[in-house]
């Protein structure tokens, strides 16, 4: 089993050898040789794009990082990796520095960071250039146009701008056009789009896949956003517990996943269009070194029967695509169901709970909030929508009283709410409940889960030990965990482990309002669907009324029955999600919604228009 | 706070130490911890045990001057003829205590007022900090000497005067570990609480701070060691005839040629300990950071937070 997409049977292909061909890549802990990557095999094309998809902890990063023969310390890597033919792990250091950049080049995740705050965009990429002689005959004119194919003014007067006077999606151009300037063989982008709004990554998105394809690039494209990833490559490899379980065409792979993993994480994705149930995946993957004997997604797999716990699947060969699990020919059989849909649930009118009148907010001189009007009905849940610096955090905040400089009128059934959370009665901020965006942050690293969840209880009401015991124990059952995490701490537990956590704290205290600022965003996409459940189902089942913030449009269906739209500090648009989602009046509405990616809609980015910016 | 301490029997959790257990046996397991506590452990054994297994009177002249080791007195005599070994064993323990105590004293005045100034922000920070900033302008040791030469060698305060000089210099490096602390989403959820702000820096803030508290426990003993062995060689320590490692270096170093051990003794006895002190308090540090995050899980990928 050396090669996972071995394409020498194809008479086509074997004319023009592939530009990436990847063999047997191990990549080991180099203290106990556990094995952190193991028996990735793949191979890309001139032209072509590879997406390498995974959650959290499946090495698509370390993966990526190994394609330029780099290793972070206390890893090794050991297999082949060939370009053109040659094998980049047999490279003397010197050689290697040279190739870095020149052949091979990578475009980080944070081009912030990437940049030196220190040195001006145009010196920054005539360094590129001048560090591999032979790259260009004529620096400037090269750096010319390959700002022009970026889609960023070639103009003097840009070169000499410091990466803080661009923006993010700028910032991002010029990271890429970085990459492309000595016209590389390969191109690795690690989730170079993570950070930016969906507008802006759709044209990034673009803009890479048309320099792929005019100059004859092998790009492998690192995400753990399968939406984007569906809409921009041709070929898709599925990471779980350091293997690629899936590997093939992407139509094929998003379209009718067989592997189970896949399956589940596809069904994770929400989608813009259709109001359906999110499932997730229970469990965790392993932990290097900790692997299961068998199939590593055998403890968290519906389909596994007694053999996938013993002994370890080898890749199966399924039309284009590889498939690394013992019953994929029966489970290929089974159709690929689609997620049930949501009932429909009335957005309500009649009294609200939570109205917002005129809400003006700013930090320090700088206005944030401008006039906003808002109206929360009970036992439904509103969405407020709206990209980075639209003003929606600071809403949140402004009604449960964190950010306190504001003016306006907050009234909470009836009477109005004083600004900050110090000047509030008790009985206000017990039914007021507010959940952070990152779970990371929002638990004492030095508590129990135990103390955590009894603390609010111990304030808000007097109950004897045996009553609040119980009260915790039944809230932990309610977020579907067990009451064996009371005597865990934090870091014991994962992301979305934690994010239950910080749901069960706010409702134990059973408020009327719960404000959920982007509780999703932090977490995996199997995670996230688990974590908006567990909130839907609160919701319903607690007759709770629910501000559901976020960035995330496809999420909203799953969730909410009336959406807000903001716009820069301004509301541009409310009313029933249908309503928004499906036919939105306002033109910066119409424009998010477009730029959303879906992935029923698998292989079709829609070609832009060239940018303007 | 009941919960915990007494958990559901149905369920067969994780058996939970205390968290401090843990941290001190994954302490003991780094070579740093190991070697630092075995350099303090041992000079802390000397000075504990000592004062029972001394073989004789340390106030007793037992033969001549600055006799040189002999058989019957292995570490030879003082000035006055007393037994050196004697006199060691049994001056450690005081001056253990003290620092210690000093250490305790001026650790907590300055993790009071840094915490306080960093999450309370405003006028009492700038009060606080001010005030610090101009003890900080007088030399530690003479802010000691000038109180100890107004009151007088009393234990008590030449505890409360090495302790109080260390508190400006705490205060300053938990505010800003502090500052950090208070603006984490935690502190936030349970200001939301309406919890007073004295219970949250006792029961939020300050269980976080235990690396940078360390750390300063242990700057701040060895500080205190050298201050306390400092004042006691300039006449300011206990009275003679207590034995006491500091003032027998400044007794008998007009010795040095006759029984150099009467003065070398005592100083490698302080040289060990300071220099055990610190790679120890440093592995506390380093470990209570450690423990916070999951070492094998961010060398794989790193977790995905988007804007």
């Amino acid at each position: 089993m050396s090669s996972l997409v071995d394409r020498s049977a194809d008479p086509l292909v074997e004319a023009v050898p592939a530009r990436l061909e990847v063999k047997n890549l191990r990549i080991q802990l180099s203290s106990t040789g556990a094995e952190v990557v193991g028996d990735v095999s793949f191979s890309v094309h001139a032209a072509e794009l590879l997406g390498l998809v995974g959650e959290s902890g499946s090495g698509k990063t370390t993966v990526a990082l190994a394609l330029l023969a780099h290793a972070r310390r206390g890893l090794d890597i050991s297999g082949e990796i060939c370009l053109d033919g040659e094998n980049l792990l047999e490279l003397k250091a010197g050689a290697l520095r040279e190739l870095r950049g020149a052949k091979v080049a990578y475009v980080p995740q944070d081009p912030s960071a990437a940049l030196d705050p220190t040195l001006r965009i145009g010196f920054q990429l005539r360094e590129a250039l001048r560090v591999h002689p032979g790259a260009a005959e004529e620096i400037e004119t090269r750096i010319t146009e390959v700002l022009r194919e970026s889609k960023l003014d070639s103009t003097p007067e840009v070169l000499r701008r410091y990466p803080h006077q661009l923006s993010g999606g700028q910032q991002q151009r010029v990271a890429i056009a970085m990459a492309f300037a000595c016209r590389p063989s390969l191109i690795v982008l690690d989730e170079p789009t993570t950070g930016l709004d969906v507008s802006t990554q759709r044209h990034v998105l673009e803009t890479v896949r048309s320099m792929c394809r005019s100059y004859g690039v092998a790009a492998v494209y690192v995400s753990h956003d399968l939406a984007v990833v569906g809409g921009l490559v041709s070929q898709v490899a599925v990471m779980y517990a350091g293997r690629v379980v899936e590997i093939g065409p992407t139509e094929q792979v998003f379209g009718a996943p067989i592997h189970p993993y896949t399956r589940g994480l596809l069904a994770a994705v929400p989608s813009p269009k259709r109001a359906e149930v999110l499932t997730g995946i229970e469990g965790q993957p392993p932990r290097p070194g900790r692997k299961p004997k068998g199939c590593a997604f055998a403890p968290r797999c519906s389909y596994a029967i007694g053999n996938c716990s013993v002994e370890r699947p080898v890749p199966v060969s399924i039309g284009d695509r590889y498939v690394r699990c013992m019953r994929a020919r029966d489970i290929e059989k089974e159709s690929y169901t689609v997620r049930a849909a949501l009932p429909a649930a009335a957005a309500e009118t009649g009294d609200s709970l939570l109205k917002l009148r005129g809400v003006q907010a700013a930090y320090g001189r700088q206005r944030i909030l401008y006039d906003v009007d808002l109206d929360v009905y009970p036992e439904s849940c509103t969405a407020i929508v709206g990209e980075s610096g639209s003003g929606k955090t600071t809403l949140a905040r402004c009604i449960v009283g964190l950010h306190s400089n504001w003016t306006g009128e907050i009234t909470f059934k009836g009477s109005p709410l004083a600004s900050g959370a110090r000047r509030r009665q008790k009985e206000v901020l017990k039914r007021i409940q507010y959940i952070f965006q990152n779970p990371y942050t929002s638990l004492n690293p030095r508590k129990t889960i135990g103390q955590i969840l009894s603390e609010p209880l111990e304030h808000f009401f007097r109950f004897s030990a045996d009553e609040r015991r119980s009260r915790v124990n039944r809230v932990l059952e309610d977020v579907s965990l067990g009451s064996d995490f009371l005597t865990r701490y934090p870091n014991q537990l994962s992301g979305g482990e934690r994010q239950r956590v910080a749901i069960a704290r706010a409702i134990v205290v059973e408020p009327d309002l719960l404000v959920c600022d982007e509780v999703t965003s932090a977490l995996d996409v199997s995670v996230q669907a688990l974590t908006v459940e567990v909130l839907r189902r609160l919701q319903s089942e607690r007759r709770l009324a629910m501000v559901f913030i976020t960035h995330n449009l496809a999420l909203v269906r799953s969730i909410a029955q009336t959406a807000v739209v903001l716009c820069e500090g301004h509301v541009v648009e409310v009313g029933p999600v249908e309503q928004v989602l499906e036919h939105p009046k306002d033109p910066y509405t119409v424009r998010l919604i477009e730029d959303v990616p879906d992935l029923a809609e698998v292989g079709s980015l829609p070609e832009v228009a060239p940018s303007t910016n | 706070m009941d919960v915990v301490t007494s958990p559901p029997a149905a369920v067969s959790p994780p058996r939970v130490r205390r968290q401090w257990v843990d941290l001190l046996g994954a302490v003991i397991r780094t070579r740093r911890g190991a070697l630092g506590l075995a350099l303090a452990g041992s000079v802390v054994l000397v000075a504990a045990i000592g004062p029972f297994v001394a073989p004789y009177s340390p106030d007793q002249s037992v033969t001549f001057p600055f006799a040189g080791p002999s058989s019957q007195y292995l570490l030879g005599s003082d000035m006055l003829g007393r037994d050196v070994l004697s006199r060691v064993l049994a001056g450690g323990w005081e001056l253990l205590l003290m620092a210690l105590a000093a250490t305790v004293f001026g650790v907590f005045i300055g993790a009071a007022a840094g915490i306080s100034a960093a999450y309370l922000r405003g006028r009492v920070d700038g009060f606080i900090m001010r005030t610090v900033d101009v003890f900080l302008a007088f030399p530690q040791l003479v802010f000691a000497l000038l109180l100890v030469s107004i009151v007088g060698p009393k234990i008590w305060l030449i505890v409360v005067a090495v302790g109080f000089t260390h508190a400006p210099a705490v205060a300053r490096v938990l505010r800003s570990s502090a500052l950090e602390i208070s603006e984490r989403d935690y502190v936030k959820s349970i200001e939301l609480q309406g919890v007073r702000p004295a219970k949250i820096m006792r029961s939020e803030i300050l269980p976080n701070l235990v690396s940078p508290l360390m750390v300063e426990s242990g700057l701040r003993f060895t500080y205190s060691i050298v201050m306390m062995a400092g004042l006691a060689f300039l006449g300011f320590g206990l009275p003679p005839p207590a034995p006491s490692w500091g003032y027998m270096i400044q007794e008998n170093r007009i010795g040095l040629s006759l029984n150099v051990w009467a003065v070398a003794v005592p100083v490698i006895l302080i040289a060990v300990l300071t220099i055990g002190v610190n790679p120890f308090t440093d592995a506390i540090a380093r470990v209570a950071i450690g423990l916070d995050s999951r070492p094998d899980e961010a060398l794989i990928d790193d977790t995905v937070v988007e804007a």
